[in-house]
């Protein structure tokens, strides 16, 4: 690779001080180190040697972390819509997922563009490098959305996300809120049409048309009517969805992902490997994880116990909160950003505890909204430094005990 | 006590435990003002050409000049050497090679009072060995410490075995805690756990405690915080290592101020590494020429967590017991072959994120590539696994960063020296020089 060494090399004083694109220095620095681990070396005191890892490969792990969830989900988006109009042309497993790839994949790449932009403008304006957070950001909220969401929505929300969401608040590390989940509320309040309801979550294709009877509704769609009518909810899932033909088989058929829904969320399995891939590299912490998931059991039992008669949504067995909509994808990637997220130990295990029951009273006790992770963890970000500021000031207590002296 | 936190780096290169002897003795020696960090004003007090012995003053701190910094060997000052607005950087001494020493009385120790114990160490240039804590600087001799601290065992990587290194001085030792105890009423000293000691086993007159884990278990200040806390800014302790605690008991056992020091040469780049007898501030001159290999190499004072680079001629730094030779890393890697994204096994990483798929067991030949670039914070939670106190370490950090003086208090500014945050340095994704940060809030606290 010496000779694309030297090549950027050659360009270099281009966009050093006193070239002619002086102004552009953090670009082209992005592009280099991205090539090219720079040879710097540690300062004369201090540690000697450092630890393999940069922020790069932290977010880069992520994002391996994520290919299950996101091949899974594009071949997902294929199968779909081959169970809603039973197209012949999309029933072999590689033709169904080059119909998702079709889809997602100008996705994909719109997101990173425009949030990528935004990000190296603000490198310019404020002259400091180009941070690798975008990497991950940039594949999430195409994940989060349904394939058929237009590209310029999905431009526009990953530029305001950027923008509103990380650069008023001084970039990568000062955020606040989760950048991601600030691109899918967007969407949600500004362009409601095209991310809820029933009509969005299978793309059906041109001049195409679902067979009789097919309703594209979600699981969590599902569960409000089956309320609404009295009746429980895996059988009344199993009686109006395609994509499940038995209550038997609900809770497999949703834990492997074969449902309607956002592109990267509907496998729980395909959570589940990346959670393991993410816990065992240390990259994200299992606290939140697990506080997450107790958290909603708990929750969803708690309804349980407390449903009037008739309350079928309110009885629904508590592990389907797991299975179903955007939750795990929810606690495994975005609750534990660890910008956003509680940063103590202790704090963790509260952040994500509140995030599964606050993610199952929004579903089960709101009607007008029936997916609650993401408004779940974006009241979670807020609260997040409430939580880390009473668990620190603990320590401090625990500090000035010891003041005998 | 069984410390969980924290992170053994493994280093190819480990000494073997013999002295050197194909090594001579080097001919140079310095003592230079930076390795006392609360040093104000320093100030050489011979000129060039001036004859000293072992134990005469040649340098002194203008702010606290009752401490005085003496030459570890007898001969002549060769050279003051200066840097930008006339900073000192260093005094040196050419050794004559006669080894007299400047004499002190010799008084058995239960004669002595607590003050002319302090008068001799003062004048004999011990008494930097003593550092108290909070800040982490040279004990001031006014301070009336609480307890005093000495951890038996050194945890850094491949740092040196003292059952080796101070073999056959288990009696100095115990003269120079009995000196020290007339200036505090306790002693603690912090042992390995996990091995016997033949050294401090015997030793009496002191509480010991045991401590197992990973390093940082041997730092001190950890010994300290699982032990008998600091509690204030107030609550003054002094610490000091096992060679300190010898040369004192060589100063009042002997009368001389004998700065002798088996330092540990070892490192990836190090050429059959073992033991080497030395002074205190040796030029590692000779060193390098018979025990290092190569040419793009680091020669480290001290070991790889709280060392300093020195060149192939510099000088030991007064607290330093080896030295560290490494490769410079200073190459490019190509993202895909050996840099940020290919699956490497050759280098160590605390996190394991992906394609590290190295154990951290093995031991690794690792070289000073940063592995990346600054960046702000952005991955919480690491820090804390590898400092074994009950502190927030970036919470501290961010405190000292914005000068939140009650903030850095309340978190344990005044627990921590550069040495116990090290770990954080070494596994920070985000680059930061960490320990300069904690020792710009050691002065900031202390200065203000």
């Amino acid at each position: 690779m010496k000779f694309l060494h030297d090549l950027l090399e050659k360009q270099k004083p281009l966009f050093e001080k006193g070239g002619k694109l002086e102004k552009l220095y953090y670009v082209f620095e992005a592009g280099e180190t991205f090539m090219f681990t720079p040879p710097d070396v540690t300062k004369s005191k201090g540690v000697q040697v450092r630890d393999a890892v940069d922020l790069k490969r932290v977010m880069f792990t992520v994002v391996i972390a994520l290919l299950p969830a996101i091949i899974f989900g594009i071949w997902n988006v294929g199968y779909q819509h081959s169970i809603a109009t039973q197209d012949p042309e999309t029933a072999s497993f590689v033709s169904q997922f080059l119909f998702g790839l079709k889809l997602a994949l100008p996705l994909i790449i719109v997101s990173y563009a425009a949030g990528g932009a935004v990000e190296s403008a603000f490198a310019v304006f404020r002259n400091h490098p180009i941070t690798e957070g975008f990497l991950v950001t940039g594949i999430l909220i195409p994940l989060v959305v349904p394939a058929s969401l237009p590209l310029w929505q999905v431009g526009l929300a990953s530029a305001f996300a950027v923008l509103i969401a990380k650069e008023v608040f001084g970039g990568v590390g000062m955020n606040i809120l989760n950048v991601a989940l600030t691109a899918r509320a967007f969407l949600y309040f500004a362009y409601p049409a095209q991310i809820s309801g029933d009509k969005v979550w299978i793309e059906l294709g041109e001049g195409l048309s679902t067979v009789d009877g097919y309703t594209g509704a979600t699981f969590l769609g599902l569960a409000v009517e089956a309320q609404n009518t009295g009746t429980a909810v895996a059988d009344f899932v199993a009686n109006n969805a395609h994509w499940v033909q038995s209550p038997a088989e609900l809770a497999m058929t949703s834990f492997i992902g074969l449902i309607p829904g956002s592109i990267g969320e509907t496998s729980a399995l395909m959570c589940l490997i990346g959670a393991l891939v993410l816990i065992w590299t240390r990259v994200a912490d299992y606290r939140i994880i697990v506080s997450g998931i107790l958290g909603a059991l708990a929750m969803g039992v708690l309804l349980n116990v407390l449903a009037p008669e008739g309350a079928t949504y309110l009885q629904m067995p508590a592990y389907y909160h797991l299975i179903v909509g955007g939750f795990a994808f929810g606690i495994v990637f975005m609750a534990t950003d660890p910008v956003s997220a509680s940063q103590t130990n202790t704090g963790k295990w509260i952040y994500g505890a509140f995030i599964g029951v606050m993610t199952v009273i929004i579903r089960v006790l709101n009607p007008a909204y029936p997916e609650g992770i993401m408004l779940a963890i974006l009241l979670m970000n807020v609260l997040a430094p409430l939580i880390d500021h009473y668990v620190v000031n603990a320590n401090k207590k625990r500090r000035l005990k010891r003041a005998t002296v | 006590m069984r410390l969980k936190q924290g992170f053994d780096i493994n280093l190819v290169g480990k000494a073997t435990e013999s002295i050197a002897k194909n090594v001579d003795a080097p001919k140079k020696y310095a003592l230079k003002p930076e390795d006392f960090p609360g040093m104000i004003r320093p100030k050489a007090v011979v000129k060039v050409g001036a004859k000293v012995k072992a134990g005469d003053p040649i340098l002194i701190d203008g702010k606290l000049d009752s401490i005085k910094y003496t030459s570890p060997v007898s001969g002549e000052i060769v050279e003051i050497q200066r840097g930008e607005r006339r900073k000192l950087l260093a005094v040196v001494v050419q050794a004559d090679g006669q080894n007299e020493y400047k004499e002190f009385p010799v008084k058995p120790v239960d004669q002595i009072s607590a003050d002319e114990a302090k008068e001799v160490m003062l004048e004999s240039g011990v008494w930097p060995l003593l550092v108290r804590r909070p800040y982490a600087i040279v004990a001031d001799p006014s301070d009336q410490p609480r307890a005093i601290f000495v951890s038996a065992f050194d945890s850094h990587p491949l740092a040196p075995n003292y059952e080796f290194t101070l073999k056959g001085q288990e009696s100095y030792i115990q003269v120079g805690i009995d000196v020290l105890k007339k200036f505090a009423s306790k002693v603690y000293v912090g042992q390995n756990g996990a091995k016997p000691s033949q050294i401090f086993d015997g030793i009496v007159g002191v509480e010991k405690n045991k401590f197992t884990g990973p390093h940082p278990a041997g730092n001190v200040g950890v010994q300290i915080h699982h032990t008998a806390p600091i509690a204030n800014v107030n609550d003054v302790v002094w610490t000091i290592s096992p060679e300190g605690l010898a040369q004192i008991g060589k100063l009042f056992k002997d009368g001389k101020y004998d700065a002798k020091r088996v330092v540990a040469v070892a490192g990836p780049k190090a050429d059959q590494p073992e033991y080497v007898e030395t002074y205190v501030g040796g030029c590692v001159d000779t060193i390098a020429a018979a025990k290092i290999k190569g040419d793009n190499v680091r020669v480290v004072s001290g070991n790889i967590l709280t060392g300093s680079k020195i060149t192939k001629d510099g000088f030991l730094g007064f607290y330093s017991n080896m030295v560290t030779a490494l490769e410079e890393g200073n190459k490019s890697r190509f993202f895909l072959s050996d840099g940020w994204l290919a699956p490497i096994t050759n280098r160590l990483s605390f996190h394991k994120a992906f394609g590290l798929l190295g154990s951290t067991k093995k031991e690794y030949a690792l070289d000073t590539n940063t592995n990346g670039q600054d960046r702000p914070f952005a991955v919480t939670g690491a820090f804390e696994k590898v400092v074994p106190m009950d502190i927030y370490p970036m919470y501290l950090l961010k405190a000292i960063l914005a000068y939140d003086y009650e903030n850095m208090e309340a978190l344990g500014i005044y627990e921590v020296a550069e040495e116990d945050l090290a770990l954080c340095e070494f596994i920070d994704v985000s680059k930061h020089d960490i320990q300069s940060i904690v020792r710009q809030g050691l002065d900031t606290m202390r200065l203000d």
